[in-house]
């Protein structure tokens, strides 16, 4: 391959000559350090480079090799539970070599290369076999199988496989393809990240994701396979709802990429996520969860790379018939990334400084996600959900970010200062949230939860939208001024803000709330409306209705465990006070 | 051998290109030799061929484009360290101006420093006693967070951020503590101030200070931050102290980074300032941290200005995304006569939850903070409520909430700039205040805390 000279260095952005033999996108190595860069342009033989390292000491005349192979990933055993930069660099090893600093230049191969792994084969010898098919599997961590696959772009029949203990690299079966050449098949695979992976079909999403969030799951539920997005100002809490995300999500993988988010975020989810029980296999969190991290500190250009390398990841393991999530926090830092790098290049800016390109690459990002049929012959159904954070400038979302990011999404969790600052979390606002999946899901509720659940839902959301009109008439006229039924509706609402809307992330009794508690709690909510406004009807004082003492308990009920046989006791309690009532009439107690 | 170079061929502002240069690499440091012998440093900001364009450090006034001559130093930015810099101070560009005698530097440490891995970083978690109940109580700092300050022209920020410094302390008092302190274009009076308090309650002697002051070279204060961290992760990871950083004020760094910015002719974002600022404050701000295996920490205190209070103005928009938290001074509770005016609400610490509770402060501190903030929000509603449409229109229970609010602003949050509270006293400030409600509106308190610490009304 060629070797080309650097002829202008600006920050990130490296200019050679010299490379005419490179092509677009191709990984190239700069000075001596040999860091690590990319061809984004290139213009007779001159090539700009985008550098994924530091670049202070680089200067005209240092040399430039390009590997001849675009940026890729490697895929295979050993992703679970490790923790990347955005240009797939493992960082604990890293820290092991050179200390708590991450130096420039350091060539570690992403997949551990001694490590040993078992390999059972599922394949036999005779098999014709795909792209895609299972050819054997890895107990990986005890929550995750890794499926061995046939790379997507093979075929042929299996003329020798073994089983026992290989590495990443070692032949674990061969393959005779249609021209008669033996290809060796090892347990890892690489992918250029810029190029989404194959799959046979895409299916619309009927499944919910779980998330044990009651603002998510009842309110504005996501679809396994589909995209959402959290904007919010800093301080609202983004990060928060991000990790009860990735903790509690009925999925099998969590990819998690922290881009250009704080260190501190990062060590939090590698010390934490060990310790917490997945609620469904009882393994550890840490056991299914893969992360990448390119914090504030760290160069800009592997920013920008480090949102394809996670969602690469996260196809591989779709690609095995998994159900996987993928969260980025956040793409705003992504595309400051992207506009940094446009603006050293010189291009015309679009909106804001940031390249006219912008909304293409979004959308290109999220539309990776979806439930599909993967490739191979056992189709295979596996889904890859797309989750988002948003930091818009100021918590504005008319900027270019957030506007072309809502303009793909299908779930839209708006985060509100006002609420974090009254200590309401998550701080979703009810108003202005929506789930574009909700038809779509509802039978799936009905199936699974309850004939009654979309009923409910809607009499909590109509309840919700209420007191927003009646507290405008409030800071008009004063609450005396409202019905006794109006005044009903306030308290109710205020129960479901208070009661049910908000949940402690920090909490060990409510951090995760199943979907069943979820109903039950919303129903005994509810139920408490119901009553009052039959008493109220009746006859029953105002005043008494609203402090009986079973409403201290339905406050309390969140955290209840064993909660059937507690919201049961809630419910007889709430109506035997209740009736009391209507028999006193309107008598003061 | 270093080569000299009159090929200046232009000057602009910060910025100087120098032609038919050789071997330069980029973020270099370079030396300006003026004719009368003066020296003047600058950093290479891009080199094109022979072509190299660097960024002066100090004013261009004197330099002629014939005379002058630049040698290039093959190194970056450095700071020589070591631990004499204690009671020490320095300019802007890390020169003793104390009239004592040189440093003999332990070491020479490049001033941009390496990114730190996550994967090495120990999460902050030990609580920090600042003796103040608005941020003890309600936003608490821990060891190694980021914790700015955002201010307005004319708040107090400069006493909220000596008060800090001057009562910091850990609960277990073990260790040693250093404050590295970043004067970024401030005024002299308001430096003295700063230098007066240490000198006063006999910190300086552990205290390293680096000063840019206004009338210093604006292009200086772009280092200036980056000297006093370098010290501050010398003596934090080499010398395992637990260090203190406050740089004032961030404003004005940002402005000088939107000068060399605009004199570069790059695509502006918001308000001017580049479009790598969040990048730029951010390899700043996280060099606080705490590693694995190194006793010492670096918290850091930034404090800026908000340009006409405006908390959506994009440097306080930038930090408050990339810092842990920010402690909000208020206009309004200033006029109100509140020492110090830390509103409360917006201010916030995203590490508080790490740092509290059983066996870092109490058991009951968690629950008792949610409920001071979920009152004293209410409070406010029912207080402007109460401004519309008067005090008649509230209920019982909000008048008790109104009462509430007023109470916990003049006896929890005004506490004066000499008062040092621990935090068993801001503790049960915060119960008596509680004991205002009744007890069936603590629902963020779990019940045997309530039982245990509720205050007892004897007499009413």
């Amino acid at each position: 391959m060629g070797n080309g000279k650097v002829i202008k260095v600006s920050g990130p952005l490296v200019v050679a000559e010299g490379l005419s033999d490179a092509n677009m996108f191709d990984v190239v190595r700069v000075g001596r350090d040999r860091l690590i860069g990319e061809i984004i342009e290139m213009r007779g033989d001159q090539a700009s480079i985008q550098v994924y390292e530091e670049t202070a000491g680089l200067g005209p005349g240092d040399e430039v090799a390009t590997t001849g192979a675009p940026l890729s990933v490697e895929l295979g055993p050993g992703l679970i539970t490790t923790i990347y930069d955005g240009i797939q660099r493992p960082l604990e090893t890293i820290r092991d070599l050179v200390g708590s600093s991450i130096q420039r230049g350091i060539d570690v191969p992403s997949l551990d290369r001694k490590k040993k792994w078992k390999f059972e084969p599922i394949a036999k010898v005779g098999d014709a076999v795909i792209g895609g098919d299972i050819i054997g599997h890895v107990q990986e961590t005890a929550a995750v199988d890794t499926k061995i696959m046939v790379p997507p772009t093979l075929s042929g029949t299996i003329v020798s496989i073994k089983s026992g203990e290989f590495t990443v690299e070692e032949t674990v079966a061969e393959l005779k393809n249609a021209d008669g050449t033996i290809v060796p098949l090892s347990m890892m695979q690489r992918w250029p990240v810029r190029q989404g992976r194959r799959y046979k079909a895409k299916l619309s999403p009927t499944v919910p994701m779980i998330t044990g969030q009651r603002n998510v799951d009842t309110l504005f539920p996501i679809a396994r396979g589909g995209t959402a997005a959290i904007p919010g100002p800093f301080g609202s809490g983004k990060t928060v709802v991000q990790h009860q995300l990735a903790k509690w999500s009925d999925v099998d993988i969590v990819v998690y990429i922290g881009c250009g988010e704080r260190g501190n975020e990062m060590t939090d989810v590698l010390r934490e996520f060990p310790e917490l029980k997945d609620p469904r296999s009882g393994e550890s969190l840490m056991k299914r969860t893969v992360l990448i991290a390119n914090t504030s500190d760290m160069p800009v250009a592997a920013r920008e790379a480090s949102i394809y390398t996670g969602i690469t990841i996260a196809e591989y393991f779709r690609d095995m018939g998994y159900a996987v999530a993928i969260l980025a926090d956040s793409t705003s830092r992504w595309a400051e990334a992207l506009r940094e790098m446009s603006g050293r290049l010189e291009e015309m800016p679009g909106e804001e400084g940031y390249p006219a390109y912008l909304t293409s690459r979004l959308a290109q990002f999220y539309e990776r996600a979806g439930r599909v049929i993967c490739l191979g012959s056992e189709d295979r159904e596996g889904s890859l959900t797309a989750i988002g954070a948003v930091s818009p400038p100021g918590g504005d979302i008319s900027e270019p970010v957030s506007q072309a990011t809502l303009r793909i999404v299908k779930v839209f969790w708006s985060l509100d200062s006002s609420l974090a600052y009254a200590r309401h979390f998550p701080a979703i606002n009810w108003l202005n949230s929506y789930s574009l999946y909700e038809d779509r899901l509802q039978q799936w509720y009905i199936d699974n939860i309850s004939p009654d659940f979309p009923k409910l839902r809607a009499s909590a959301i109509s309840l919700l939208q209420q007191e927003s009109e009646l507290n405008e008439i409030v800071q008009l006229v004063g609450v005396d001024a409202l019905s006794p039924q109006d005044r009903l509706i306030l308290e109710e609402a205020r129960m479901l803000r208070e009661d049910f809307l908000q949940q402690d992330a920090m909490s060990d009794t409510d951090a995760y709330c199943p979907s069943e508690k979820q109903f039950q709690l919303l129903r005994l909510i509810l139920s408490y409306y119901d009553m009052g406004r039959e008493a109220l009807a009746k006859g029953a004082n105002m005043n008494a209705l609203f402090s009986i003492p079973a409403r201290d308990n339905i406050g309390r009920a969140k955290n209840e465990s064993n909660y059937q046989k507690a919201f049961a006791e809630i419910e007889s309690e709430m109506r035997a006070q209740i009736s009391e009532l209507i028999a006193k009439g309107g008598e003061q107690l | 051998m270093i080569k000299e170079y009159r090929t200046i061929q232009e000057i602009a502002g910060p910025l100087m290109l120098v032609q038919n240069v050789e071997g330069v690499t980029y973020g270099e440091l370079a030396e300006i030799r003026l004719q009368n012998g003066e020296i003047r440093r600058c950093k290479v900001l891009e080199v094109e061929g022979d072509n190299a364009l660097v960024q002066l450090f100090e004013s261009s006034t004197g330099i002629n484009l014939a005379n002058s001559s630049v040698r290039f130093l093959g190194h970056g930015i450095e700071l020589g360290v070591s631990a004499d810099m204690l009671g020490r101070v320095f300019d802007g560009l890390g020169n003793p101006i104390d009239n004592g005698p040189e440093l003999l530097p332990d070491k020479r440490l490049d001033i941009n420093g390496l990114p730190m891995n996550p994967a090495a970083r120990a999460y902050p978690s030990e609580f920090i006693q600042t003796g103040v109940s608005a941020i003890d109580g309600l936003n608490t700092l821990v060891r190694g967070q980021k914790l700015p300050i955002f201010s307005g022209s004319g708040l107090p920020h400069a006493d909220l951020a000596a008060q800090i410094a001057r009562q910091a302390k850990v609960l277990d008092n073990s260790s040693q503590f250093a404050v590295v302190f970043a004067a970024v274009g401030i005024t002299f009076e308001e430096a003295d101030f700063f230098i007066n308090d240490f000198r006063r309650t006999g910190s300086i002697d552990r205290t390293v200070m680096f000063m840019n002051l206004a009338n210093d070279p604006a292009i200086e204060r772009i280092s200036t931050p980056r000297m006093a961290l370098t010290a501050a992760e010398y003596l934090a990871f080499d010398q395992g102290m637990h260090v203190l950083v406050i740089i004032t004020d961030i404003t004005n760094y940002a402005e000088a980074l939107r000068e060399v910015s605009a004199a570069r002719k790059e695509v502006p974002g918001r308000r001017g300032y580049p479009g790598y600022m969040y990048t730029d404050l951010a390899s700043m701000y996280e060099r606080a941290g705490r590693r694995e295996g190194c006793d010492g920490s670096i918290t850091l205190i930034p404090i800026l200005t908000m340009p006409e209070d405006d908390k959506t103005h994009p440097i306080p928009d930038l930090t408050g995304y990339i810092t842990e938290g920010q402690i909000i001074l208020s206009r309004d509770l200033y006029r109100k006569g509140l020492r110090p005016p830390v509103d409360v609400l917006p201010s916030l610490s995203r590490l508080k939850d790490k740092g509290i509770g059983e066996g870092k402060t109490r058991a009951d501190h968690s629950g008792v903070m949610n409920q001071l903030f979920a009152a004293y929000a209410r409070g406010k509603d029912a207080k402007e409520l109460m401004t519309i449409l008067g005090e008649a229109a509230l209920t019982d229970i909000d008048k008790l909430y109104a009462k509430f609010a007023d109470e916990f602003e003049n006896r929890y949050v005004s506490q004066g700039y000499d008062t040092n509270r621990s935090i068993e006293e801001t503790l049960s400030i915060g119960w008596e205040l509680l004991s205002i409600l009744p007890k069936n509106e603590l629902k963020r308190i779990k019940p045997q805390f309530i039982e245990k610490y509720f205050p007892e009304k004897s007499e009413e």
